[in-house]
């Protein structure tokens, strides 16, 4: 695995230092990528990993530091730069233009390489063939899966003569044989002299494609492991995070035997051969809240959406109680006791533009305290706001300001108040604590133990194993939209929740 | 050098969506055939109903020709409307610069001459463009309000400027402009001549085709000409070169544009102004071929069908030219002997409905299917119980067909993915 | 100062910033073309003398209730240029009923007004079910329904039409003196009237303000135009909330015809005022889509039409100058109201961040 260890390295970054007002985002960071290796960087939500690489990346530019490529120092002001230094970056967010083909997106910008006819194509051809990408010039990327565009990103960096190339997450949107898959075409990457530098919260991930891992912390790095073999997961989580791995709750447990959410055969088809959901059943109790644990885009939205009835095409039945609502509308599903705290709260749980007290009616539209006989009664919807403000601690001077001014974790608290204060029967949170600070996210903990407690069902999807091994009486991990683990938090190791995430051991 | 050993199919193990080029009948290579065919086919059913109907001018040269004259503006008007829409700005103002246009075509072209017109038709429109561009791209003004914008103050500018220059000159006033200077047209005379004699003789598909050619060498208007070749010209500069492939990646999506080092405000500005010279140069033919003077109220809708045929060919060239064919010649038909031939044009569209009913129910949606057959009988029986059409239902046939154009088809369409969209440099990543 | 207060002083900045530069753009283009920029101005900012002011009320009536009918539209973000198209058609079913006169007296205009909201909203409605169910876009299935619109009522004026005596145009048979809204004078001598359907365009005004802000059915529409997605999860159906916005647009754009029909012209003729829609997209922007900013809007349009009328004789500068001030006035609003929105919400943001009690732990990272 190891190539002869050259002198000076691909990319050095020293003392890098970056600011946004009010915010300490990079502190001296110093890293070292030598040529020939899978440098990974690890961190957690928020730890500064992502703006570092927007600066290797000429997108930001750093307040203090300097960047070496290959020995040389450069100065990065623009992406243009960045290229010309022989730095490529796949970003999370794949930036390709669906209705135009694969040769298309790779020349677009650098024509002047190889044009954009023939020559073009052979070039692409030959970089497909020489690193296995596996990719057709003439295809349309709206065609491709994710995992191909993924390698038509990378194609993209390499046909502009990349020595080094970044990659932003590149496994939050795969699924389990994709990854394998990028992985290998990493390491033949490896092989042919370039530097990967791999950007992962991942940790068994990195651990078994990395050189060379250096873990960031609170925006400044911590340490730097040459020696992979030498650290488990769980060290690394310790470096990351500070401190051990969580603690299942240890409160007596709230469940019991009352059925409050049946699931029968839920499905939902996709637009190719594998559906979105497979079959699935499951139950919620009183007082239970069920973990839905597994890496993102293997059916954990359309669960949710499909519960919530936003998707048409879903079959199957779904009982509350003794209420049938397989074929209900939304509207209905929620006033039959539903409350749903959404993943993305800008898109799905707010009117940005308009005050704090209207948001509190977005929902509940028919029912009091803020609509009485198809009437809005701002008054009551205000009064019951400044309750909500209280009781969830939700920072703001009034309930008249604009939701788009509050940060993320208070609008967070106001829609975990509101959802709360429809008498649900049926809870359903996903992600809930996403991009909120840490003072609020244990605020929105407590909130969801009180409700378990006050006899509600919980549906709890999440990718941070803090918030599934900290609130679950039950973990279900969903792999391809099917049910493939059932575990208990309180004796679960991360190796087999990470093994039924990734369906290692399991069939393929 | 380790290989791992599976990752030999292109397509991951997710796959897309699969089976699209089938709903996508004009795009890629395969389109260009259905292009071809659906012309031929098309023909030859005129002429069919020709026969069956005894509506002469269905396909005479005399219709094909006004044809080319009607279908040019909607045509040029449409290619303003795409390269604008290529690179992601909504141009509704299209009918405004046109109007603009007009105006520019009876000032210059009175004033300077007739090729003076044809430039000043194009610079206002282009100055059109320019404001549109400005709202939209510099400040960011939803593409949508700054069309009706564009509209309303071209509408009053021309009207003002009109009543400014044209009023005391012999044969124009506050309305119309004087004649403007004809423009040279191409005849070539003993082809003209014998082409017009098979015409005559009223053979199935053979006197068609003469008539056709014959429209095309006897008086076409040089502008005309034109016209097409920048329809053909617009296809080879979007899709053949670096600068089309950027332009148009701008309105599929500015942000990879820009990841990419694609100068995307400069290509959407240039996008539209250019847009509005197509725009301008549309109310130039209307002004000097289609009429030969500047008048108020010229354009008649035209920007919008010119928009609406832009819909109708998926937003590429080929089916613009159809689109506006399309368009054209219904309004040609209705100019002349109206009344019978859109009756014709009646039994045509009642055929369509049934076998598209048919189809409709034999792929499992009856319901559609029912509807559609039963509009198609509907459609029948008015043509057998109609000796001809009315005027002012011939004057909407553009516009129903427009509506029922987008009703069926908007959902096989392919707009630009990041049309309309209020893009923000800086967007990236 | 009280946030209120201070987005309400905002809003009028913008206005007030909006129609300066307006202005200035006008008086820009009057110096290119060698008017005389001083007389122009002089001549429209007189205060209007008592006929005019009539006429300036009237027509501003009328405006409004084209700027109501957009602004619906618009609060779901959606396009209604069709406008024009279902006023036209609206207005001469509802000259033929009230001409048929069924029923007597002023329950004859009461039924003609219900038949031109019916007809107008049906009219929008088509556009609104092939949005909501084909997708077609309204912008352009509203255009097309505006030229469709003058073809039908053409045809059926010639079939319904009474031809007055010593007159050409044709028209529909004149309302009956019974069903006629009466007028009320302002001052002395002819042509001081103001339109009784002045009372019910307020009323208009009214209930739009009331069905928005107050009902839940409001809430709905609001709540879908701000963010489809966020709707939808909160159970509200886009398609239907689609279909009775534009059902609602159309029935108050079938009201823009009347107040000339029941006030003046009592019966439909070809030469029926034309173009009243596309002012009236104007007006929704510049009144922010709010009943009171719609009717200042409407004013101060009306107020350019009037005043620009005699510039011909009196200046020699055409009065079609104004039409360029109406059009940049959409233009310079719709700017204006987004530099100054954003310095509004960037205010808010600092309040805001003041309210925020310092926390230990740093704040999360816009990575």
């Amino acid at each position: 695995m190891s190539n002869p260890v050259p002198e000076v390295p691909a990319v050095r970054l020293q003392g890098i230092g970056k600011r946004f007002p009010g915010v300490i985002a990079n502190d001296n960071i110093n890293i070292d990528v030598m040529r020939g290796t899978i440098h990974a960087i690890v961190g957690e939500n928020g730890a500064g990993k992502s703006t570092l690489m927007k600066i290797l990346y000429g997108v930001q530019r750093p307040d203090s530091g300097t960047i070496e490529v290959d020995g040389t120092q450069v100065s990065m002001g623009s992406p243009a730069d960045a290229i010309k230094a022989g730095v490529g970056m796949v970003f999370q967010h794949f930036q390709l233009a669906d209705n135009l083909t694969v040769l298309e997106n790779v020349v677009l910008g650098a024509e002047k390489l190889h044009g954009i006819g023939g020559r073009a194509r052979q070039r692409i051809v030959e970089i497909s063939d020489s690193y296995s990408l596996g990719v057709e010039p003439d295809e349309l990327v709206e065609d491709l899966g994710v995992g191909a565009r993924q390698r038509v990103e990378i194609l993209k960096v390499l046909y502009r003569g990349a020595r080094t190339i970044i990659l932003d997450e590149p496994t939050a949107v795969l699924v389990p044989q994709e990854v394998d898959e990028l992985f290998g075409n990493l390491r033949g990457l490896k092989d042919e002299g370039l530097a990967v530098i791999f950007i992962s919260h991942k940790l068994d991930e990195v651990l078994s494609v990395a050189d060379e891992i250096t873990v960031i912390r609170r925006g400044t790095t911590v340490t730097t492991v040459t020696d992979p073999s030498s650290v488990t997961a769980r060290d690394l989580a310790e470096l990351m995070v500070g401190s051990e791995l969580p603690q299942a709750s240890s409160e007596a447990s709230t469940v019991t035997d009352e059925v409050l959410l049946s699931v029968q055969s839920l499905s939902l088809p996709g637009s190719g051969a594998r559906p979105l959901l497979d079959d699935l059943s499951f139950d919620i109790h009183r007082g239970e809240i069920l973990g839905i644990a597994g890496v993102e885009g293997n059916g954990q939205a359309e669960l949710v959406e499909a519960i919530m009835g936003m998707r048409e095409r879903a079959t199957g039945t779904i009982r509350l109680i003794d209420t049938d609502l397989s074929s209900a509308s939304t509207r209905q599903r929620r006033e039959s006791g539903i409350g749903y705290i959404p993943e993305d709260r800008h898109r799905h749980g707010l009117l940005l533009d308009s005050p704090l007290w209207e948001n509190r009616v977005l929902g509940h539209q028919g029912r009091p305290p803020s609509v009485k006989r198809g009437i809005v009664d701002k008054r009551a919807a205000r009064q019951d706001t400044l309750r909500i403000i209280d009781e969830y601690d939700v920072r703001t001077p009034g309930p008249g300001v604009l939701a788009r001014a509050l940060s993320g974790g208070n609008q967070q608290k106001l829609i975990v108040g509101r959802e709360m204060s429809g008498d649900p029967i049926l809870l359903i949170a996903a992600h809930p604590t996403r991009g909120v600070d840490v003072g609020a996210q244990a605020a929105i903990w407590n909130h969801i133990k009180t409700a378990r407690r006050e006899g509600l069902a919980v549906l709890l999807i999440s990718a941070d194993l803090d918030e599934l091994i900290g609130l679950s009486d039950r973990i279900e991990v969903i792999l391809r939209g099917r049910f493939v683990g059932s575990f208990d938090p309180s004796d679960v190791t991360p190796q087999q929740l990470g093994s039924a995430m990734t369906g290692a051991g399991a069939t393929a | 050098m380790s290989t791992p050993t599976e990752s030999t199919t292109p397509v991951g193990a997710t796959p897309g969506p699969q089976g699209n080029r089938g709903l996508r009948p004009w795009s890629g290579r395969s389109g260009r055939w259905w292009l071809i065919v659906g012309l031929v086919l098309g023909f030859a059913a005129l002429s069919v109903l020709r026969v069956v109907t005894g509506a002469d001018d269905l396909t005479s040269s005399g219709t094909i020709r006004a044809t080319l004259i009607a279908l040019s503006p909607i045509m040029l008007a449409g290619l303003g409307g795409l390269w604008a829409e290529r690179a992601g700005v909504v141009n509704i103002g299209l009918e405004g610069m046109m109007i603009l246009g007009t105006y520019g075509a009876g000032y210059f072209g009175y004033t300077y001459g007739a090729w003076a017109g044809v430039i000043g038709a194009i610079a206002l429109g282009m100055i059109g463009g320019l404001i549109h561009a400005t709202a939209t791209v510099v400040f960011g003004v939803d593409h949508i309000i700054s069309g009706v914008a564009i509209n309303i103050i071209a509408l009053g500018a021309v009207q003002y400027l009109a009543s400014l220059t044209f009023v005391g000159l012999p044969g124009g006033g506050a309305t119309q402009s004087p004649k403007i200077p004809s423009l040279p047209t191409i005849t070539i005379g003993p082809l003209s001549d014998g082409l017009g004699d098979l015409e005559d003789q009223d053979l199935f598909l053979v006197s068609d085709l003469a008539s056709l050619l014959r429209a095309l060498c006897t008086n076409l208007s040089v502008l005309v000409l034109i016209g097409l070749a920048l329809l053909v010209l617009s296809y080879f500069l979007l899709w053949r070169t670096a600068f089309g492939l950027r332009l148009r990646s701008c309105g599929e999506s500015p942000s990879a544009a820009e990841s990419l080092g694609v100068a995307v405000m400069r290509y959407k500005f240039g996008a539209v102004l250019i847009s509005g010279g197509f725009a301008g140069l549309a109310g130039g033919v209307l002004a000097m071929v289609a009429s030969s003077n500047y008048r108020d109220g010229q354009t008649g809708g035209r920007g919008y069908i010119g928009l609406a045929a832009m819909l109708f060919g998926n937003w590429r060239p080929g089916g613009l030219l159809m689109g506006s064919g399309l368009f054209g010649y219904t309004e040609t038909l209705g100019l002349r002997q109206g009344g019978t031939s859109v009756r014709a044009l009646l039994l045509a569209v009642a055929v369509l409905a049934v076998v598209g009913g048919v189809v409709l129910i034999l792929r499992r949606k009856s319901v559609g299917g029912a509807i559609t057959i039963g509009i198609g009988v509907l459609v029948a029986l008015v043509y057998f119980l109609i000796d001809e059409v009315p005027g002012d239902f011939v004057t909407m046939a553009p516009y129903v067909t427009t509506l029922l154009v987008l009703a069926f088809a908007s959902q096989r369409l392919r707009m630009p993915a990041a049309d309309g969209q209020v893009y923000r440099k800086g967007s990236a990543g | 100062m009280s946030t209120r207060l201070v987005s309400f002083l905002l809003g009028l900045l913008a206005a007030v910033l909006a129609l300066v530069a307006a202005f200035a753009i006008t008086s820009l283009v009057l110096i290119i073309a060698g008017d005389p920029v001083g007389e122009v101005w002089g001549e429209i900012l007189t205060f209007p003398e008592q006929r005019n002011l009539a006429n300036i009320i009237n027509n501003a009536t009328v405006l409004y209730l084209s700027g109501l009918a957009v602004a619906v539209a618009f609060k779901m973000n959606l396009f209604n240029i069709g406008v024009d198209g279902q006023y036209r058609i609206a207005a001469f079913v509802a000259a033929v009923v009230a001409g048929e006169a069924w029923l007597p007296g002023y329950l004859n205009t009461a039924l003609a007004i219900l038949a031109a909201v019916l007809v107008g909203a049906a009219w929008a409605g088509i556009a609104g079910l092939l949005r909501a169910t084909r997708g077609v876009s309204e912008v352009i299935s509203t255009i097309m329904l505006n030229f469709i619109s003058t073809s039908v009522v053409a045809y059926f004026l010639r079939k319904a039409a009474v031809r007055e005596e010593g007159s050409n145009t044709l028209g529909t048979r004149e309302i009956p003196e019974g069903s006629r809204i009466p007028s009320f004078s302002i001052g002395d001598g002819p042509g001081t009237e103001i339109y009784g359907f002045i009372f019910i365009a307020a009323a208009a005004g009214f209930a739009y303000w009331f069905v928005l802000n107050k009902t839940r059915f409001g809430f709905n529409l609001r709540a879908t135009g701000q963010s489809t997605t966020a709707a939808v999860a909160s159970g509200i159906s886009v398609k239907r909330m689609t279909i009775g916005a534009m059902l609602i647009s159309g029935g108050v754009a079938g009201l823009v015809g009347l107040p000339i029909l029941f006030g003046d012209s009592y019966s439909y003729g070809s030469t029926f005022q034309s173009g009243l829609g596309f002012a009236g997209i104007a007006i929704a922007l510049l009144g922010r889509n709010h009943p009171i900013g719609i009717a200042l809007g409407a004013l101060l349009f009306a107020f350019l039409d009037e005043q620009s009328n005699p510039l011909q004789i009196l200046v020699g500068v055409s009065p079609d100058i104004v039409a360029i001030t109406q059009g940049v006035i959409v233009l310079t609003v719709v700017i204006s109201y987004e530099l100054v929105r954003r310095f509004g919400v960037r205010l808010e943001q600092q309040q805001v961040a003041k309210a925020d009690r310092p926390v230990d732990e740093p704040k999360e990272v816009t990575a």
